[in-house]
């Protein structure tokens, strides 16, 4: 029996992906416009070394989709096993650039092994969990999967990359799904509110306002108080105040300066237009100049003159800002959130807990990978410089990315076969 | 297939829309309600460029160039953009130290590494040249460029003046002037600086991040042109101006030629001169502090500026008074008294003409106490009262005591003193003084003060016999040589011809005649008319020397006067003027060996050489 005939893919998928590649592309065209050298088939220029990676992309995404689906679940720790080998070396062979030391130079191109470690390391977190009898209520496990992650997010740090270090977060998504508990996500979430809170206004002020919502939550929202109620109210409280004080130690000797610097921007306590703000600044400008419908393809002023640092990998969405306006933006949105939707619907349509995880786990980077990146070129996240799934310039992240994806299309395709 | 929390795939669906629609309401906060961006967007992206005109060139009476423009370049950076740098080849090709340039780079960097900022400035065109097709390898560089003033002939430097960026009080006075701008800042640059300027044009360009234009806005539908500047035409002989500088060289004084007929300024020289390429450019900050620091005042034009007695000179100008007034005939004759005021040894005149060739001071007490004592009143005070305002009135016809309305700036025009009646009373009190107490004007000392420029002017209404048209240095500007309003106008002093011809006279015999005090600048077959003066003041005596030629039809008048020279009018200035008439008149000199001699001698103590400073490029 051929299995090719029962492999159904999911072309709303498949479509959202080649819109957003291609997209993409159109934008980085226009990012790196030259008159000089606007051929399309320049190889010498961004848009055409895209076309190539692209290309490869499309074909990466094709033998995936012609191949065995199991040899991704049966190989996943043999591919974690290798990318992390990878991430080793790369600490000692890498160029550094820009202060990271994440890339190794392969001569005519530079590969970024951090990004293949995404799938990887969410093929190997899947195939863990997917194993007979494990459960997260197991301490094992927590701490099998912590390793898991754990090991590729430390190199990945080693390597100077904070911002796909922070991708390696994505993995509370999927956990969530298999029952982390759902209060980490609340005192993630308390936890960040609470930085930014200590560092805008006063301590004391802050933590006195905590203490009236203690008291409210005491008093008003419970009709009836057990001691337990007071003795975890006082202890939340009192984690909550150390955390304010450890604040400033950490905002002032753990990060480094230039993060410093970013967030300070970020929060609008300094303004160096020139220096540390002038990226954000100016892609707000160009987003901002856009209007509602955009001034057109190569007709952005400040994003066409290099205004932008970094304007066709990390900051490509000011393109589409400037050029198509509002409703290009949310048009784009929209496509994301539309591949989120449809990740997560794929994913719970799955019969082995392998595939359904994987799907979460791609689902929830390219959710981090969107929430960074769009957040920080329009202000609203400090400056952490990782790209737009599919859409930045970079054959690593493309082709990572494209691979990521196709696994668990393939995986989806043929999920009835697999029972 | 349904567990225990795949309930849980709707909180992460949720968490995933409130992200998107967050993200939706920042980017319409940004694109839709604030319109700041679209502004800053136009501020940055779209830059009007000012189009800078070519200053107009400036060119002799004979077509000859004197100042043109020179493009130079600014080396700019934008820190940020510098990338694989071979600092090392960069230093040599732009022939700098490795200190310098960091030093360079650094400051960069602390204006700002994303915006451009000079680098080195004002690179000559050769020294471009050197680097120019090797600028593809300096990433983050650009070259821009601008026009420097260039003179070919290092002349006539006060005249011309200099361009220099505008200052506060220019931004104040005119909304045309941007900071960084030029304008001139004295001499001709000066005064025709709105002919010389044109017209600033700008374009709306889109500009990128490094100031580099990417092209016009709308097709240029916005843009204005710039009107280049006109040229000016001076009346300056390049070749005289050249040759009396010479003459000139190592002295204190100054030389001024005019054409009598017409009032043109056929030379103007101030000494000690410099070179004006040294203040353009790189080096102009530098050269200017020298110069104006220098203690014989290079800066200054003597010509206009400097304000002396005249001396023996001013009994021309005496004479036709007293002629006019009729208190003296042609054919007075006074003895030689040396008990009124010092004289030299020569025979007592009988005539204007012969005290005009003797010099005669005891003549001249005599023919100026007749001027102010006519007797109109029984006292004395009463009638030098009088009698001074009288003369007075008669000096400003000779363009004395104001300023002569030259087209260059005026607040580089000095007027010089001729006292009046409240002059005196200030100093003595009213009726408290009389000729005895104001003598010394009669021969040029005392109260009384000249401009050189004022001097030559007295020379010209002699060659004029009576008039004199108001000394100028622009014949025309622009194709169609425009004239400034009032240039060129004809000041009568009223005095009959006749007595200016006895001047003349006596002003020939003076060059040509045995017992004449000038016979220095008598020229072989140019009946050049002069009259010496030798004013005293604190330091060694000023040589002074006014004349012109030929007799008739003159073609020049001219004023010579040489500071602190060791000598009277004779000594030095006369040879001098007598040169620079040969010169202009024959064309060339044949006194090789007089040339050569005043070219080279120093008159009196060895000058602060403002030559010594350091030359562009």
């Amino acid at each position: 029996m051929n299995y090719q005939e029962r492999i159904r893919l999911d072309w709303t998928a498949v479509g959202l992906w080649l819109f957003l590649v291609l997209f993409g592309w159109m934008n980085i065209y226009s990012a790196t416009y030259n008159e000089a050298t606007a051929a399309i088939f320049n190889f010498d220029t961004y848009h055409g070394k895209q076309l190539v990676w692209i290309g490869a992309a499309l074909l990466v995404a094709v033998v995936i989709i012609l191949t065995e689906p199991r040899i991704f679940s049966n190989g996943a720790y043999l591919i974690y096993g290798l990318i992390v080998l990878l991430l080793v070396l790369t600490l000692f062979i890498a160029t550094v650039t820009k202060g990271a030391s994440s890339w190794i130079d392969l001569g005519p191109f530079r590969l970024q092994p951090s990004e293949f470690a995404k799938f990887a390391t969410a093929l190997a977190v899947s195939k863990y969990m997917s194993g007979i009898g494990v459960d997260w209520k197991q301490n094992s496990t927590k701490w099998a999967c912590a390793i898991l992650i754990g090991i590729p997010m430390m190199l990945v740090l080693l390597q100077h990359d904070m911002g796909s270090a922070l991708v390696f977060l994505a993995f509370v998504f999927p956990l969530y799904r298999e029952g982390l508990s759902g209060g980490i996500l609340l005192v993630g979430v308390a936890a960040i509110a609470l930085f930014v809170l200590a560092l805008l206004i006063n301590k004391f002020i802050l933590i006195g306002a905590l203490v009236v919502v203690a008291g409210l939550y005491l008093f008003v929202w419970l009709n009836k108080r057990t001691t337990r109620d007071w003795w975890q109210t006082i202890g939340v409280l009192a984690c909550c105040v150390v955390f304010i004080f450890s604040v400033d130690f950490v905002f002032n000797h753990m990060l480094e300066a230039h993060q410093r610097t970013r967030i300070e921007v970020l929060l609008g306590k300094t303004e160096d237009l020139r220096g540390a703000g002038y990226n954000v600044h100016q892609s707000k400008i160009a987003i901002g100049s856009g209007g509602v419908a955009g001034k057109g393809f190569l007709k952005g002023t400040v994003t066409k003159a290099d205004f932008v640092p970094e304007q066709h990998t990390d900051f490509i969405f000011c393109t589409v800002g400037e050029e198509y306006g509002w409703i290009g933006c949310v048009v784009l949105l929209i496509a994301y959130s539309w591949l989120l939707q449809r990740l997560i619907i794929m994913a719970e349509r799955q019969r082995s807990t392998f595939a359904r995880f994987y799907g979460y786990c791609v689902a929830s980077i390219f959710f981090i990978h969107l929430l960074v990146n769009v957040g920080m070129v329009i202000g609203l996240v400090p400056v952490i410089g990782i790209p737009l799934p599919f859409f930045s310039y970079g054959g690593s992240s493309l082709l990572a990315f494209t691979i990521m994806l196709f696994i668990f299309i393939r995986q989806d395709a043929s999920k009835n076969q697999l029972l | 297939m349904t567990d225990k929390y795949s309930g849980r795939s709707r909180v992460v669906r949720i968490i995933f829309i409130v992200v998107g629609v967050l993200f939706a309401g920042r980017l319409a906060m940004l694109q839709l309600f604030d319109s700041k961006y679209k502004k800053l967007a136009d501020q940055q992206a779209l830059r009007d460029v000012t189009q800078y005109p070519s200053r107009g060139f400036i060119y002799d009476r004979n077509g000859k160039l004197l100042v043109h423009n020179e493009a130079v370049y600014d080396l700019m950076v934008i820190p940020r953009m510098v990338k694989d740098l071979d600092t090392d080849y960069f230093c040599r090709c732009v022939g700098m130290t490795r200190e310098d340039f960091d030093e360079r780079i650094q400051k960069a960097r602390k204006y700002s590494t994303y915006s451009a900022s000079p680098f080195m400035k004002q690179i000559s065109k050769e020294e471009y040249a050197r680097f120019e097709n090797k600028m593809y390898r300096f990433k983050g560089f650009y070259i821009s460029q601008r026009t420097l003033r260039i003179y070919d002939r290092p002349i006539a430097a006060q005249v011309l003046g200099y361009v220099g960026e505008v200052d506060n009080a220019d931004l104040k006075r005119d909304a045309y002037y941007k900071r960084g701008d030029y304008i001139g800042k004295s001499g001709l640059e000066k005064s025709y600086e709105d002919v010389l300027r044109g017209v600033k044009g700008t374009k709306k360009m889109h500009v990128d991040v490094h100031s580099r234009t990417i092209g016009s806005y709308q097709g240029g539908r916005y843009d204005t042109l710039p009107v280049e500047g006109a040229n000016l035409y001076t009346t300056l002989d390049a070749d005289l101006q050249q040759y009396a500088e010479e003459l000139m060289a190592n002295k204190r004084g100054c030389v001024v030629a005019l054409e009598p007929a017409t009032g043109e300024v056929l030379a103007m020289v101030s000494a000690p001169c410099y070179d004006p390429n040294l203040l353009v450019g790189r080096v102009r900050g530098e050269n200017y502090g020298k110069l104006n620091s220098d203690k014989a005042k290079p800066l200054l034009n003597r010509a206009l500026m400097g304000q002396y007695p005249p001396g023996s000179i001013f009994k021309v100008a005496q004479s036709m008074v007293a002629l006019d007034l009729g208190v003296i005939g042609p054919g007075a004759g006074f003895v030689c008294d040396k008990s009124l005021v010092g004289c030299h040894n020569h025979p007592s005149a009988t005539s204007v003409r012969e005290a005009i060739k003797m010099s005669c001071n005891p003549y001249f007490y005599q023919v100026y106490k007749r001027v102010i004592q006519q007797g109109k009143h029984k006292s004395i005070y009463k009638d030098s009262q009088y009698g001074l305002t009288v003369w007075h009135d008669y000096m400003l016809r000779f363009g004395f005591g104001q300023r002569l309305a030259i087209d260059l700036p005026r607040n580089g025009v000095m007027s010089g003193n001729i006292p009046d009646t409240g002059y005196y009373n200030r100093w003595y009190g009213k009726e408290r003084w009389a000729f005895s107490t104001i003598y010394s004007n009669s021969i040029g000392q005392g109260e009384v003060t000249v401009v050189p420029i004022q001097m030559a002017n007295l020379a010209a209404i002699v060659a004029n016999r009576g008039y004199y048209i108001t000394p100028h240095v622009v014949k025309g500007y622009g194709p169609d040589t425009l004239q400034r309003e009032g240039v060129g106008e004809r000041h009568e002093t009223g005095i009959r011809k006749e007595y200016f011809d006895i001047a003349a006279d006596g002003m020939y015999d003076v060059v040509h005649v045995a017992g004449g005090t000038a016979r220095r600048a008598r020229v072989e077959g140019l009946d050049v008319c002069g009259k010496t003066g030798t004013a005293e003041n604190f330091g060694n005596d000023h040589s002074v020397f006014i004349c012109f030629a030929p007799k008739n039809n003159p073609r020049i008048a001219m004023a010579v006067y040489v500071e602190n020279a060791q000598g009277g009018g004779g000594t030095w200035a006369a040879p001098i003027a007598g040169l620079i008439v040969e010169r202009y008149l024959n064309g060339e000199v044949k006194r090789k060996a007089e040339e050569t001699y005043y070219r080279e001698v120093e008159p009196c103590q060895k000058l602060p050489l403002s030559r010594r400073v350091k030359k562009r490029k």
